[in-house]
């Protein structure tokens, strides 16, 4: 059946995407790699509008869905829309009464909202919308606080530039009944500026839950985060009911945190969330799993360290210790407590890891999403993201950082079993990616390319600058 | 730590063919409370290595593991469920070390986290 759903009107790269895990999070399909949601856009609209038409099998499905999303903020059973109000009547008289009926029944309770998009209606403007309303059969008693059926009449029409969309080109109204909503108050509540302990890259709360989501984290599931700092993310995926492991690189953020009420433990403590099942410092290039175990974790999410905000670190440092010997040996009465240097770990190679160490450890059908970011001058890599042959992409978000880079949200799920030749093949797309992308993918270009200065740039890139468009004002991603 | 995490690590020192299961020396154990959670327990049951998770829970002081791997049938049993429950996800070992069986190689486990980060030489 088709709903009519309107998003948040914010990150709208990731709002389709969710709503698409969600579905088969929670519907009956199965055939994972094969699963595709049909989508419509109202009369006039522009992809990047907050209302679209889904098709999904049935309404306590489109609950779920809406229930458990971070960027819905309704999705409705249409009863009419038009670009009048005399349309819209026409269009609610038309539908089918029995569709209408058992919600306007005398003993039910119901509430209607007025809502606009892009404009603000005045509570004048909003009685009158609803006196207007009075050819439906309402028979039930109006329930502000608590109703069983809410209505919901929807208007965009003639809003500024302000928000970032492309003029309307004609007024449109809608009238529905809402199936279900975000639940917004997720948000406030595991905010991280009320978060006890922090890092540097601790992962917002929204998107941290929109990475769960991805990645159809629910209760009962094992979810492993490669670079899990303070848990930010696994604390969205233990809010959804799952089991919780991660590892790091950096002992004293695992371990030590900055204080016995401060640390990746008390970050879970304090929303009454269970525990990781497992936190270990280990290092994402040698990961020390067992040989021969495979296919444990329901799915992996992270945030891998690309050399922005935060570095990557392997072991295998080559800082000789005073009065050692060459080549590299730790004398033995110095190696209890002995610190291992580590060496820098470039992103690609880290990439390489997290893709072999998924093919790996995930279930079929398994979920990875992370990460993984592109500069915004070289449109050439726009749609070229590493591979692996156990892999299928299904979606990537793009989230704009700055005028220089962006991030990109991948989902891929596991659709082949790990096998030696996989890895092999792996391997040898990993070799063609980072020949392709070695200029910036190496260690601290990408750095240098985000944080040069503006003269160096366009001292570097002069001539082509000349010739290239300006950037295009608008930018939805932005929002 | 707790057993989970042990059964799925191994001594990944360079050279090292048998590095697991890693040896236990105990410390300091603390057990907490986990929610039971059949289903979970169910998933985890076939990718433990049975005979480890026997060996550490006894190093830790729980001997209410059969030493063979029982059938999967004994999944039904919620008495059985309780026991694996218990010895997988609620015994801890706070302080300590793993120790690999090929090199004696100590990975310390402190305040219930395992460091194996490798030193420079066994990379």
């Amino acid at each position: 059946m088709w709903y009519l759903c309107v998003f948040y009107h914010r990150l709208l790269d990731y709002r389709r995407p969710e709503i698409e895990s969600l579905a088969q999070l929670f519907g009956e399909e199965n055939s994972y790699s094969n699963f595709a949601l049909e989508w419509k856009i109202p009369k006039h609209h522009h992809p990047d509008s907050p209302f679209h038409f889904v098709n999904l099998p049935s309404e306590d499905v489109a609950r779920s869905v809406a229930n458990r999303s971070i960027l819905v903020k309704g999705i409705y059973e249409l009863w009419g829309e038009g670009s009048s109000y005399e349309e819209l009547e026409e269009a609610i008289r038309n539908y089918p009464e029995e569709r209408k009926l058992p919600y306007l029944s005398p003993e039910s309770t119901f509430k209607i909202t007025v809502d606009s998009f892009g404009k603000v209606t005045s509570f004048q403007e909003q009685n009158d919308r609803i006196k207007g309303l009075s050819y439906i059969p309402f028979k039930g008693r109006v329930n502000l606080k608590n109703p069983e059926h809410k209505f919901w009449l929807i208007e965009t029409d003639d809003y500024g530039v302000n928000n970032g969309l492309p003029p309307v080109v004609q007024r449109r109204i809608f009238f529905g009944r809402e199936v279900g909503a975000a639940d917004r108050k997720l948000l406030p509540t595991y905010q991280l500026k009320s978060r006890t302990y922090l890092g540097p890259t601790a992962m917002d709360a929204e998107m941290a839950f929109l990475m769960a989501n991805q990645a159809l984290v629910e209760p009962g599931k094992l979810v492993y985060d490669p670079f899990v700092g303070t848990g930010s993310i696994l604390v969205a995926a233990a809010h959804f009911g799952a089991m919780t492991m991660g590892a790091d690189i950096d002992i004293r953020v695992v371990r030590d945190g900055r204080g016995p009420d401060c640390n990746v433990w008390s970050n879970f403590k304090q929303y009454g969330l269970p525990m990781p099942v497992g936190l270990l410092r280990a290092d994402n290039n040698l990961p020390p799993w067992r040989p021969g175990l495979k296919e444990v974790f329901d799915a992996i999410i992270c945030d891998p360290p690309y050399g922005v905000r935060a570095g990557g670190r392997k072991s295998g440092g080559r800082k000789l210790l005073k009065g050692a010997v060459d080549p590299y040996t730790v004398p033995d009465d110095k190696r209890v407590g002995h610190i291992p240097s580590t060496a820098p770990y470039c992103l690609s190679e880290c990439v390489h890891d997290l893709l072999d160490l998924a093919g790996r450890m995930l279930v079929m059908d398994g979920r990875l999403v992370y990460f993984y970011p592109v500069l915004r001058e070289d449109n050439s890599t726009e749609d070229c993201f590493p591979e692996h042959p156990c892999f299928k992409l299904v979606a990537s978000s793009e989230q704009i950082l700055s005028s220089r880079y962006s991030r990109i949200l991948l989902t891929m799920v596991k659709i082949g079993p790990y096998s030696e030749e996989n890895a092999l093949a792996a391997r040898i797309k990993h070799l063609e990616f980072r020949e392709n992308h070695l200029k910036w993918l190496e260690d601290g270009n990408l750095h240098s390319s985000v944080f040069a200065s503006a003269d160096a740039q366009l001292t570097a890139s002069t001539d082509s600058r000349l010739s290239k468009e300006p950037k295009p004002k608008y930018r939805g991603k932005y929002v | 730590m707790r057993l989970l995490t042990h059964n799925m690590l191994s001594s990944n020192i360079k050279g090292v063919t048998n590095g697991f299961p890693l040896r236990i020396e105990v410390e300091k154990v603390i057990e907490k409370q986990v929610d039971f959670n059949p289903d979970f327990l169910k998933n985890m049951f076939p990718k433990i290595e049975w005979k480890a998770l026997a060996d550490a829970s006894r190093s830790l002081g729980y001997s209410e593991l059969p030493d063979e791997a029982p059938e999967s049938s004994l999944l039904e049993s919620e008495e059985f469920l309780k026991k694996f429950h218990h010895a997988l996800l609620e015994l801890q070992l706070e302080e300590g070390a793993l120790v690999c069986p090929e090199t004696g190689r100590k990975f310390p486990v402190n305040k219930g986290i395992p460091n194996m980060l490798l030193h420079e030489d066994e990379v």
